[in-house]
């Protein structure tokens, strides 16, 4: 039996790469000697239509397979999602959300119970990659956030899974990103 | 060296395929297998597998062409899901009549209609009576694995009959795990070279699947059954050998989780397994004796181990991925058939869950077994998950 597992779900819209940011997490804990399991929420891929990605992180063997019901932390990376459906469902009372706004948590008026941590981070994105794509930016967030993953192993991945100076550029983004949550 | 690494799905299936080397590929794109022969073709493209890859225009072309490939004497692998799977049945029945030991990775996904592009497991099981064994995997690790032990029971001259590797579209296809994948020096010992004894040259013709007459096609069907009886030892004997080389997999043929005194059976495969005994680990901690069966393979069905796990318990329960409209669930039928031979019959519940791609939640699954267990569902066979309809009867 697991001594910890924790459950994480990410909101986002089709191409912001929700399901990268997934299996980018996956990856760094996994680095960090965890198990870990990243899937999406097999959509019919369209761009800018809602997606889910979801994560479990544990110190043994995840066998479950199931969709991510009363996650630990959800990652809001479109703040536009919040006026189209309940981000925060079954977010658990001791969970913590993530959310990309330019809004401070206590300006956010959405109703969300649990710990709320904001980060603008689609105009990080823009000043560092010259791209509103805030995967990178969200994920470096949770490690900040949460301290459940090191910003060594976040940037490793990123590193590996983009090449060149769009690996550096979005570790940077990371590392910034994750600085500011700390 | 274990490389262990975190792949998705259908990474980590190209990958065991490189590594067991197939000399020709055909491959037509489907949903949710289409990331499997991206993968193999750029493999091939890049130089890390020296194989012949042939895009099809259909999968009825690319089963073809395996059969021809795999007659000439060549390892072959495709892949493919649901109307694909559904579009190769016609030649899915000569590959096993000619005896050719073809593997396909079946990536589940529903039939249409309605069109549906999620999981289940109807298509595979509806290819049941083709004469191919069929493996379901409960995850990815599994998925990986079992390719090998595919080619090895399949190409085995005491079978020769062809395998589907069947693991739950987008559960498992899409999802990252960490996985360890195979080295090609360690696949090697496992896995020989295909070299069969009879195979098409131009020097040395020979026809595959000619006519039989009904003085004996008979005897053809015949042959093809007894094959797959021996293919159920082969596999029970290529698990435990795996486990050896590799330390890790099961090694039986119907694995068996959980108390052994266990009064409850539930029987089910593929990625439904870790769920299910996920929630049997749960009802044991309140107290009832829930064992998991995990069907690894439906074709051969194991009738012999289904009995023995089933013995002394008072209910079985089957959650399955398919239905057969008229009948019931095939899984919940093969079960039932296995233990009308056996001396205390236990009552049956059959459940039809998880269709097109619904999530199958614990919550579900807990509140179904134990409705079976305080005596409030009728034996027989039921949709587990099935929302109130109106059905427009005009």
């Amino acid at each position: 039996m697991s001594v910890f597992i924790v459950e994480v779900r990410i909101h986002g819209r089709g191409g912001q790469g929700s399901v990268t940011a997934a299996e980018l997490l996956a990856i760094s804990a996994f680095k960090d000697g965890l198990y870990s399991q990243a899937f999406p929420s097999f959509g019919v891929e369209r761009r800018g239509a809602p997606v889910r990605a979801f994560l479990r992180i544990s110190d043994s063997k995840i066998t479950k397979k199931t969709q991510i019901y009363e996650p630990d932390y959800i990652i809001v990376q479109d703040p536009t999602l919040l006026d189209v459906e309940r981000v925060d469902a079954g977010l658990k009372e001791d969970g913590m959300a993530i959310i990309n706004t330019p809004k401070r948590a206590e300006e956010l008026d959405y109703g969300i119970n649990t710990e709320l941590k904001t980060i603008d981070a689609t105009r990080l994105a823009i000043e560092v990659l010259g791209r509103p794509i805030t995967n990178t930016a969200m994920i470096g967030a949770f490690a900040g956030a949460t301290g459940l993953i090191s910003i060594g192993s976040i940037k490793d991945a990123i590193m590996e899974r983009f090449s060149g100076q769009m690996g550096e550029k979005n570790a940077r983004l990371a590392e910034i990103a994750y600085e500011r949550m700390r | 060296m274990i490389m262990r690494k975190v792949v998705e799905g259908s990474i980590a299936v190209a990958h065991a395929v490189r590594t067991i080397k197939p000399d020709v590929i055909a491959a037509y794109p489907i949903t949710p297998q289409t990331h499997i022969v991206e993968k193999i073709s750029e493999y091939i493209a890049n130089g890390e597998l020296n194989a012949e890859y042939v895009r099809a225009d259909s999968e009825f072309s690319a089963i073809s062409i395996l059969v021809g490939a795999s007659a000439t004497g060549a390892r072959t692998f495709t892949s493919t899901s649901s109307q694909g799977l559904a579009l190769m049945h016609e030649v899915l029945f000569n590959a096993a009549g000619m005896r050719l030991p073809i593997v396909i990775s079946v990536a589940n996904r529903a039939l249409s209609a309605p069109l549906n592009i999620w999981n289940d497991q109807q298509d595979s099981i509806s290819q049941r009576d083709s004469g191919w064994i069929q493996f379901y995997a409960e995850d990815i690790q599994e998925a990986h694995d079992l390719l090998a032990i595919a080619y090895r029971v399949s190409e085995d001259i005491e079978v020769r009959l062809p395998s589907m590797v069947c693991m739950d579209g987008f559960i498992l296809t899409h999802a990252y795990e960490p996985v360890e994948l195979f080295e090609e020096s360690e696949i090697r010992d496992f896995l020989p070279d295909y070299n069969p004894e009879v195979y098409l040259t131009t020097e040395n013709p020979l026809t595959f699947g000619a006519l039989a007459t009904p003085e004996y096609y008979t005897e053809f069907r015949y042959v093809q059954t007894r094959a797959m009886e021996r293919a159920e030892k082969k596999i029970a004997e290529s698990l435990k050998e795996f486990n050896e080389h590799f330390q890790r997999g099961e090694t039986d043929l119907l694995p068996v989780h959980g108390p052994e005194d266990g009064d409850v059976l539930v029987v089910s495969s593929g990625s439904l397994v870790s769920t299910v005994k996920e929630v049997a680990e749960k009802l044991g901690n309140d107290g009832f004796g829930v064992k998991v069966g995990k069907m690894l393979c439906f074709r051969p069905f194991p009738a012999d181990a289904m009995r023995k796990i089933a013995d002394g318990v008072d209910k079985v329960i089957v959650f399955e991925k398919d239905v057969s409209p008229g009948s019931e669930g095939a899984i919940f039928s093969e079960v039932k058939g296995a233990l009308y031979h056996s001396e205390n019959r236990p009552e049956a519940y059959g459940f039809a869950v998880g269709l097109g791609g619904r999530d199958v939640p614990e919550r579900v699954l807990e509140k179904l077994i134990m409705e079976c267990i305080r005596g409030e569902r009728k034996e027989g066979f039921h949709f587990g998950d099935v929302r109130p309809v109106r059905e427009a009867i005009l």
